[in-house]
């Protein structure tokens, strides 16, 4: 799962560090993550984990970081290494 | 002061200063000097700032409620009064330094005016986005911005302004940082000569400031955008838009009735006219009313602020309001007809209708409508 989030974000986030240099728990919106650039990841974590984020989930705090993302997917039942 | 009494002050100085002025500051396009004296005179610029802090602790309906009743007699007082006040409740709800504390409180005690300097040359009007930086030397920072526009920029005590946290941020990573009118140098780049809002003095600038490190605002700018100066900002210019309306209807209304004097018993051709543009006024007001009670009810809850619904809905406001502006200031022309188009005469509305469209174009609709829907894949239903 670590690995398709970061594919994701590197993809989609617009961020102005390397994915690869960010910490598990590294704050993604001060890496360079603006608003439009997070509702495509969201979209793109939907399409490659098959899932639907729920309205009580589209929140900042859902994808302020990596360790964020994967508490918001194993909510969803996305199970991961 | 309750709230009767506010906004019976912000009336008095609405009828017996900024109404007086209101012509020569339109014509001249000049700073409403003598009503934002008035205002802080009687504490108005501190009204959001707590007691305990020296303000006078009111709510943002209080204030938005302010704003209505001076925009009615001079839109550009009550703009710059708006404007000053979104910067209020930012400090209020986010300046949690030594120093943003006691700063706060001079501006309630000295009734210290507050500028902005969001946008920037070179990021398309982008203001979530930033190309200057703070830099910080020792505890002391400094800041250079090239601003396209700051509003009453020589008027004001401090001007907020947003730059990316540190030299090395990405764009997307700024804070407010407030530079006080002292340790602030202004170079005028640019006139303010437009169609409306000629008060508002919105000349660009550059600007350099330097400063203790203790004045940059703690919480990331998008955190404070989001849960503060967006939804305040909506809120408090459709109350400048409401009022520049209902300034408009009391003069379609008084010209109706005048007309319906002068020959009892016969309805006045205009008042069906009047009767139509009652129905699009009634719904702006509610429309104003019932986003500033939602924007209330939700202000603490950090998580609801950020949700999709509430930002387009916020979105919605300004893009409606800026809409119903124009529509309900052009039937009261209808109603008064040419003696609304005319400059001189108890019933002209010809700033009126040149204020009103500046609405949907300060902060564009078209950028709004986009961010909306790019928010709206997203949304999901509740």
């Amino acid at each position: 799962m670590d690995e398709a989030i970061r594919r994701i974000l590197a993809d989609h986030g617009r961020l102005a560090v390397p994915v690869a240099d960010l910490a598990d728990d590294a704050d993604l919106y001060r890496a360079g993550l603006a608003s439009h650039a997070s509702v495509n990841v969201m979209l793109a974590l939907e399409d490659h984990f098959d899932v639907e984020f729920p309205e009580g989930m589209l929140r900042k705090q859902t994808f302020e970081s990596i360790v964020a993302i994967k508490a918001a997917l194993a909510q969803l039942d996305v199970v991961g290494s | 002061m309750d709230s009767d009494e506010l906004l019976k002050e912000a009336a008095r100085i609405a009828r017996e200063v900024a109404g007086p002025a209101s012509s020569d500051v339109d014509e001249r396009s000049r700073f409403p000097a003598e009503s934002v004296e008035a205002l802080r005179h009687a504490g108005l610029l501190g009204a959001l700032i707590p007691g305990e802090l020296g303000g006078l602790g009111a709510s943002l309906a209080e204030v938005a409620a302010c704003t209505e009743t001076l925009a009615a007699h001079c839109a550009s007082t009550a703009m710059v009064f708006a404007m000053h006040q979104i910067q209020v409740a930012c400090l209020v709800r986010h300046g949690h330094t030594d120093g943003l504390g006691q700063f706060t409180r001079d501006v309630a005690r000295l009734g210290l005016l507050l500028a902005s300097a969001t946008t920037e040359m070179g990021v398309g009007g982008d203001v979530r986005t930033s190309i200057c930086a703070v830099e910080a030397d020792g505890d002391e920072f400094a800041v250079t911005k090239m601003a396209p526009v700051i509003s009453y920029a020589e008027e004001a005590d401090a001007v907020f302004t947003t730059a990316r946290r540190a030299a090395d941020s990405p764009s997307s990573d700024q804070v407010i940082v407030v530079c006080r009118a002292a340790d602030t140098k202004l170079e005028r780049l640019s006139e303010w000569n437009a169609l409306g809002f000629r008060g508002t003095c919105s000349n660009g600038y550059r600007l350099d400031a330097r400063g203790p490190l203790g004045l940059v605002v703690p919480d990331p700018y998008a955190a404070v955008s989001s849960e503060t100066m967006l939804p305040v900002s909506h809120v408090l210019w459709a109350s400048v838009w409401l009022g520049l309306a209902n300034g408009a209807m009391d003069r379609a209304r008084r010209y109706v009735q005048a007309e319906a004097r002068s020959k009892p018993g016969v309805l006045p051709p205009a008042a069906t006219r009047l009767a139509e543009a009652a129905v699009v006024h009634a719904q702006f007001k509610d429309m104003v009313a019932g986003a500033t009670a939602r924007y209330e009810a939700l202000m603490d809850d950090r998580g609801e602020l950020s949700s999709i619904p509430f930002v387009v809905g916020m979105n919605a406001l300004k893009v409606s309001a800026s809409t119903l502006v124009v529509d309900v200031v052009s039937r009261a022309m209808g109603v008064c007809g040419i003696s609304a188009y005319r400059q001189d005469g108890e019933y002209s509305l010809g700033r009126y209708l040149r204020d009103a469209y500046g609405a949907a174009l300060m902060v564009n609709n078209e950028r709004i409508h986009a961010n909306n829907a790019h928010l709206l894949l997203a949304d999901r239903r509740r």
